[in-house]
C-alpha cells in the first residue's frame, strides 16, 4: 500500500512541480515551433547556404543528448559570462533540441503539399514567403498536427531533464520531497502518476487524431 | 577558453574511456531490449485475450513515463524494496525497462504492415499459427523494421547520457568531472563531447537511410 499520506502532505509541492513541468514544457513547444518553422523553410527554401544552415542545424542537434544542450546552456554560457536560472536554462535547452525534430516534421508537411499549389501561387504573383505562409503552411498544418503531439508528449516527458539541474520541476520536487521524508518508492510513484496524468490523455488524443486522418485519406 | 589544456591528452583518454561505457550499456541494453520487445510485439499481435491486455497498459504507461524517472527509480527506489543494483546494471534495467516498450511498438506496427492476404495464404496452405509468423510474417516484417530500429538505438546512445544524475562513468559523467577541474574548459569539451556522439549517431543515421533506400 503506497504512503498516501506523503502525497497529502507534500501536495503543494508536486503541484508547484507539475504547474513548472506544464510551463516549461508549453514554453519550449511555442519556442521550438517559432525556430522549427523557420529551420524547416530554411530546409526547402530555393536557397543553398539556407539549406545548409537548416540542415546543420538538424543534422547536429538530433544527434547529440538533449541533456548536453541543457549543460550547455547551464554551464557552458556560465563560463563566459552568460548566465540564466535553472528553470530558463533548462527550458532553453529543451526548446533548442525539441526544435530540431520539429523542423523535420514541419518539413515532412510542407513536401507532403502538391508542389502544384507552390507552382500555382507563385504564378498568380505571389512572392516565395508570401506563398509558402498563405498557401503551403496552412495545408501542412493539418498533416503534421499528429507527429506534433507526439513531439509534445516527448517534450513533456524530456522536460524532467530540469529536474537534473534544479530546475524546479516534477523531478526536482520528487528529489527535494524524497530526501525530505527518506522515501523514495513511493515519492516516485506518485511523482510518475503527475508525470501520466499529462502524458496519458496526450497519447490517446494523438491517436484518435492519427486514426482520424487515416480514414480521411 | 583553454582549448590547449582542455584537450590534454590525459583529458582525451579520460572521455574515450567514458565513450567505451556509453557504449556498452547502449549495446548490452540494445540486445535485450531487441529481445524482450519482439517477445511483447509479437504477444501484442496475436492479440491473446488478457495477456495482450496487460501488456498494452504496461507498454503504454512505460513508454508516457520519462526515462530519468525510470533510471531514478531502479537506482533510488528500487534499494527500498530490497533490490539493491550496482549503477551499471540500474542504467542498464532502467534502459531495458524503457526500451522494450518502444522498441515493442516498432515490432507490433511492423507486423501489421504485413497484408492480411500473406497470413491468409499462409494458413490456407497448411501452416499453423505459429509457423507463419515465424516463416512469413517475421522476416519480412523485420526486414523492415531495421530502419525505426536503428533510429531508437541512436536514441538510446543519446539516452544513456541520463545516467550521469546516478553518476554512470559515461561520457557526460567523464566531461563533467573535466569541467570540474577548469571552468576554461567547460565550453571546448561540451564541444569535443558533442563531435563524438555526432560522429557515431550521424553514422548510424547514415546506415539506416542507406538501408531504408535498399528495402523500400
Amino acid at each position: 500500500m503506497l504512503n498516501y499520506s506523503i502525497l497529502i502532505e507534500h501536495w503543494d509541492m508536486y503541484m508547484q512541480g507539475f504547474a513548472n513541468t506544464l510551463k516549461a514544457s508549453v514554453l519550449a513547444l511555442i519556442g521550438s515551433l517559432a525556430i522549427g518553422t523557420v529551420m524547416a523553410v530554411f530546409r526547402i527554401a530555393p536557397v543553398r547556404p539556407l539549406n545548409w544552415i537548416g540542415a546543420a542545424y538538424v543534422e547536429f542537434i538530433r544527434n547529440i543528448p538533449l541533456i548536453l544542450i541543457v549543460f550547455v546552456f547551464f554551464v557552458g554560457l556560465p563560463a563566459i559570462g552568460i548566465r540564466f536560472d535553472s528553470f530558463t536554462a533548462g527550458t532553453l535547452g529543451l526548446t533548442v533540441y525539441t526544435a530540431a525534430f520539429i523542423a523535420e516534421v514541419i518539413r515532412a508537411g510542407i513536401l507532403a503539399v502538391p508542389k502544384g499549389q507552390m507552382e500555382a501561387a507563385r504564378s498568380s504573383g505571389l512572392t516565395y514567403l508570401q506563398a509558402m505562409w498563405y498557401i503551403i503552411l496552412p495545408q501542412a498544418v493539418k498533416i503534421v498536427i499528429p507527429p506534433m503531439g507526439n513531439q509534445f508528449i516527448n517534450l513533456v516527458k524530456n522536460s524532467s531533464v530540469l529536474g537534473v539541474i534544479a530546475g524546479l520541476d516534477l523531478m526536482y520536487f520528487g528529489d527535494l520531497i524524497s530526501s525530505e521524508t527518506f522515501v523514495t518508492f513511493d515519492v516516485y510513484i506518485f511523482v510518475a502518476m503527475f508525470y501520466l496524468l499529462l502524458t496519458i490523455p496526450l497519447s490517446l488524443g494523438v491517436g484518435a487524431l492519427e486514426r482520424r486522418l487515416a480514414r480521411s485519406r | 577558453m583553454d582549448f590547449i589544456g582542455a584537450y590534454a591528452p590525459a583529458h582525451l583518454k579520460f572521455l574515450l574511456e567514458g565513450f567505451a561505457v556509453t557504449l556498452e550499456v547502449a549495446f548490452i541494453s540494445i540486445l535485450f531490449s531487441f529481445a524482450i520487445g519482439i517477445v511483447i510485439g509479437v504477444l501484442r499481435y496475436s492479440r491473446i485475450p488478457f495477456v495482450s491486455h496487460i501488456l498494452a497498459i504496461g507498454v503504454e504507461t512505460i513508454r508516457n513515463l520519462p526515462l530519468l524517472l525510470i533510471i531514478f527509480f531502479t537506482y533510488f527506489a528500487l534499494p527500498e524494496v530490497g533490490f539493491k543494483l550496482d549503477k551499471f546494471y540500474a542504467a542498464i534495467l532502467a534502459l531495458v525497462i524503457f526500451e522494450s516498450a518502444m522498441l515493442s511498438e516498432i515490432v507490433r506496427s511492423g507486423l501489421n504492415s504485413i497484408e492480411k492476404g500473406q497470413i491468409e495464404a499462409a494458413r490456407s496452405s497448411g501452416l499453423t499459427y505459429t509457423q507463419t509468423l515465424w516463416h512469413i510474417v517475421l522476416p519480412q516484417a523485420l526486414r523492415r523494421m531495421v530502419p525505426p530500429i536503428v533510429g531508437q538505438f541512436i536514441s538510446l546512445l543519446k539516452d544513456t547520457s541520463l545516467a550521469v544524475v546516478i553518476a554512470l562513468p559515461e561520457l557526460m559523467n567523464h566531461a563533467q568531472i573535466i569541467n570540474g577541474r577548469n571552468v576554461n574548459y567547460v565550453i571546448p569539451i561540451f564541444l569535443l563531447v558533442a563531435i563524438m556522439y555526432f560522429i557515431v549517431n550521424y553514422s548510424l543515421s547514415l546506415i539506416s537511410r542507406r538501408l531504408e533506400h535498399k528495402h523500400l
